[in-house]
């Protein structure tokens, strides 16, 4: 595939290392700087990303996955050597778009579990939420703290350039079940600023490290509000789980515990944590394991990875569990459409961030479009997940479209289609040495009694050349995402160093290493000369 | 704090040491049979080994005859044996990794890395290309897990459950190794009248003391000739010697009473009173009742006392 959009040059194909005017203006200090590093830098500085990865324990887990030794069912998630940078001007208006459909669609959420007024003044068709599968009837009347109900948001965005080809956000997917990831944004910042301290010194990065604050503070105020003091777990489905990492992260840099269903019980309608000292209250817990699996006398009566019991202490406003259960049937892929609709209709203002156009093959006018030109379009089955049930028309046979035709007439109303975007790219470190692939954006937004959020997200690169799947199970990396803190050169001069110096820095540096590893090499040997 | 995160730094650090512990015996072993002794003498004592870990019959279904190398396999790689050098390690990781947020970043990566490296080290063949060496090398890391945790955590719950752990198991073992070594030499030892060659003593007995790392301790405490009465006096009695009993047991009543709960002061009693008996017994009454029968009485008791450990902090209490 033809790359034609990217975040570092304004014009393609380029080579790289030739500079001039298309190098947009936000990436000229980071393309100086690369210019004049020693060729051999970069695979240097990803050996030692590896190591360090490795030592800290920064895997995600893969299911049923072994390799040579039988062991090893924990992989790295690859790591990307070249920041994604982000101009001051574009988040200022991200976040605004952000705050703005976190807001409606938790305005969304409590309207459905309430008098669905969205639902009579007939914007969104009635069955189409409740037949949904992640509608949950038991939460009808429900009144939760600050009447939130995804106080944790991912919201999956994408560039790609508009119709007079200038760069535009689009809102892909909302996730505001258990959106997973932010630890990598966390670690993947902190690898950043081991490893190339210069380039930081350089650009004005807007920190992201307090996240976990913000997310203290979030849980804390989403108590139920007969608690003063209210303490707050995280509730994993353990240690196997491929983001047990992530749980384990968060519990930690907030100073809470990390518990599994096996250390909750309920007793007189409030919910209990085991400990060494007896049985101790709990009052907000950030779980991540899905509605399915929170209380097996509701939901799975079989699944031991919640708590007995647990709906009805929710339920009584004895607890608060977030995200709020049922927050599935706003993230849906058949919901998705209505997004812009509901902001004008809960907040009465215009959408700030677009959606990817939709058609809904459930319309009439929709279907006979998508018929017509099938061959242009990304079609999506409304439940599919995981890049399963759907066609990508451009790549797509001329069997492959009249099958999808063919499925497509039959159940219209299980289909959406979009028009293919042209996402953008960013320089990669592969294999092949620097190459642009397609990139994405999740910042995670908070939502307590007010919206927050750290200034970044994490970025998800497609490893493949011409690949749009960003996921790590799928060969998906991450990148550190910059958010700059103003659009102007840097307030301090910064002295340009000639590739000679830059070459003896980082000679200079290896030795170090070099010399660490004698030294342990040194100290076993005298062990055994001592002995 | 939680239960089952308690019960996990309990077991992390029990690991930890039972693999240092086993990696001491291994290398005292191994250090013996270089010296020259009759065949049957080298197989006593890699079956002496066997059954300090109670691990005889376990061995016995694998190999049909005891050959040093074989045993050292089983104790050290045999990812089977759950007492195997490799086995612990990777249960004290695995505990770990249960509870990582409860450790400092410095604690979990000694953890990770030791698993890591012994991973890669049994693959390279580094442990038969120089056991010694892989020996010093398991101790050493157990060291450093020791030190980061003593030098990183907050002095609260968290490190006296990992301390108690470390201490319960550094007793039980340290028992165990006495027991075997002074087996050897008779069915039950009442102190020297044996008349065993000086030369055989000398070496036998000062494996034990380099296996707790007490030869030198020795000569500075008694400034004498090694005799057995006092090697078992050191390794029991004397609250100085950081590997004996009584230190343990020392720090075993320290740790409990720091987490003491509602329920649990039976087992302080329990432990209390096993402590008073190590500080105010004397070695001749001791060996007047027979060593092993004393070590086995010991040995039942600080199992009585993991269990009431696990009752009274560990295992959930039903709701």
């Amino acid at each position: 595939m033809m790359q034609k959009f990217d975040e570092m040059y304004t014009k393609l194909p380029y080579e790289f290392f030739t500079h001039g005017a298309q190098i947009r203006d936000h990436y000229k200090i980071y393309d100086e700087w690369l210019a004049r590093q020693p060729g051999n830098m970069m695979a240097k500085r990803r050996e030692e990303a590896e190591m360090i990865f490795r030592r800290v324990g920064i895997t995600f887990a893969v299911y049923g996955d072994k390799d040579a030794d039988g062991a090893g069912t924990e992989r790295l998630i690859p790591f990307d050597l070249i920041p994604r940078i982000v101009p001051a001007h574009e988040w200022r208006s991200l976040e605004l778009g952000l705050e703005q459909r976190v807001t409606a669609l938790n305005r969304f959420l409590h309207d459905i579990y309430h008098d669905q007024e969205i639902l009579k003044a007939g914007l969104i068709p009635r069955e189409q939420i409740e037949q949904n599968a992640q509608f949950r009837p038991e939460m009808m009347g429900v009144d939760l703290p600050n009447g939130v109900y995804s106080q944790i948001s991912g919201i999956d965005i994408v560039r790609a350039p508009d119709a007079k080809g200038n760069g535009e956000y689009y809102v892909l997917e909302d996730n505001l079940r258990v959106p997973s990831g932010v630890s990598y944004m966390l670690e993947d910042r902190k690898m950043m600023m081991r490893l190339f301290p210069d380039l930081f010194s350089m650009h004005r990065v807007a920190p992201i490290a307090h996240y976990p604050d913000l997310l203290l503070e979030t849980l804390r105020e989403s108590s139920p509000p007969s608690t003063a003091e209210p303490t707050v777990v995280v509730l994993t489905p353990g240690m196997y789980n491929s983001a047990y990492f992530e749980h384990a992260f968060l519990a930690q840099q907030m100073g809470v515990e990390l518990v599994e269903g096996q250390d909750l019980f309920v007793k007189d309608n409030f919910c209990y944590m085991r400990t060494t000292r007896g049985p101790q209250r709990v009052d907000v817990i950030y779980r991540r394991v899905d509605d399915d699996f929170l209380d097996p006398t509701v939901f799975r009566p079989k699944s031991t990875l919640g708590c007995e019991g647990l709906l009805e202490v929710y339920k009584t406003g004895h607890i608060n569990i977030c995200n709020g259960v049922g927050t599935g049937v706003a993230d849906d892929k058949s919901i998705y459409p209505y997004v812009p609709k509901m902001i004008d209709f809960y907040l009465g203002e215009k959408p700030i961030l677009n959606n990817v156009p939709t058609y809904m093959c459930r319309n009439k006018d929709d279907l006979a479009y998508v018929m017509a030109n099938m061959k242009d379009l990304v079609v999506k089955e409304v439940h599919g997940a995981g890049g399963y049930g759907m066609l990508v028309g451009p790549a797509a046979t001329k069997a492959e479209v009249e099958d999808f035709k063919k499925a497509v007439l039959a159940n219209p109303s299980g289909y959406i289609a979009q028009p293919t975007l042209s996402l953008s790219s960013c320089p990669t470190f592969v294999e092949s040495g620097i190459a642009p692939r397609h990139i994405d954006l999740r910042p995670y937004v908070l939502m307590g009694k007010n919206v927050q959020m750290v200034p970044g997200g994490l970025t998800r690169v497609a490893l493949k050349e011409g690949s749009l799947v960003v996921n790590s199970s799928q060969g998906g990396g991450t990148k550190d995402t910059w958010i700059l803190e103003d659009d102007a050169a840097p307030v301090v001069a910064v002295h340009p160093q000639t590739q000679a110096e830059a070459q003896a820095q980082v000679e200079a540096q290896d030795q170090v290493q070099d010399q660490v590893q004698n030294q342990n090499q040194d100290q076993s040997q005298d062990q055994v000369k001592a002995k | 704090m939680l239960s089952r995160t308690a019960d996990h730094l309990f077991w992390m650090n029990r690991y930890t040491e039972r693999a240092e512990n086993t990696a001491r015996l291994l290398d005292v072993n191994y250090q013996t049979s270089l010296l020259p002794q009759s065949a049957a003498m080298a197989q006593a004592g890699w079956q002496g080994l066997l059954s300090i870990s109670e691990l005889l019959p376990a061995y016995k279904e694998k190999h049909d005859t005891i050959v040093a190398r074989e045993v050292m396999d089983f104790m050290v790689k045999d990812e089977k044996n759950p007492s195997s050098i490799v086995s612990c390690l990777s249960a004290a990781r695995e505990n770990a990794r249960a509870v990582r947020g409860t450790l400092t970043t410095e604690v979990w990566e000694t953890q990770n890395q030791t698993w890591l490296e012994v991973k890669r080290m049994i693959k390279q063949g580094d442990f038969e290309a120089d056991p010694s060496q892989f020996f010093e090398w398991v101790k050493f890391r157990s060291h450093l897990s020791r030190g980061v945790t003593v030098g990183t955590m907050l002095m609260d719950e968290a490190l006296h459950f990992m301390r108690l752990g470390t201490f319960l198991e550094r007793a039980d073992n340290t028992a165990r190794l006495v027991d075997v070594k002074f087996h050897a030499v008779d069915k039950d030892f009442y102190g020297t009248a044996n008349g065993k060659d000086q030369e055989y003593d000398f070496y036998h007995w000062s494996a034990i003391l380099r296996s707790v790392s007490g030869f030198e301790v020795y000569r500075k405490v008694y400034r004498d000739v090694i005799r057995p009465e006092r090697v078992a006096e050191l390794l029991i009695l004397r609250p100085d010697m950081p590997r004996s009993l009584h230190a343990s047991l020392n720090e075993v009543v320290g740790n409990l009473g720091m987490v003491a709960n509602d329920q649990s002061s039976e087992t302080q009693r329990r432990a209390g009173k096993l402590r008073a008996e190590l500080q105010y017994g004397r070695i001749d009454e001791i060996l007047a009742t027979g060593l092993h029968a004393y070590l086995t009485q010991f040995l039942d008791r600080i199992n009585d006392l993991g269990a009431n450990i696990s009752h009274d902090f560990l295992v959930p209490v039903p709701a």
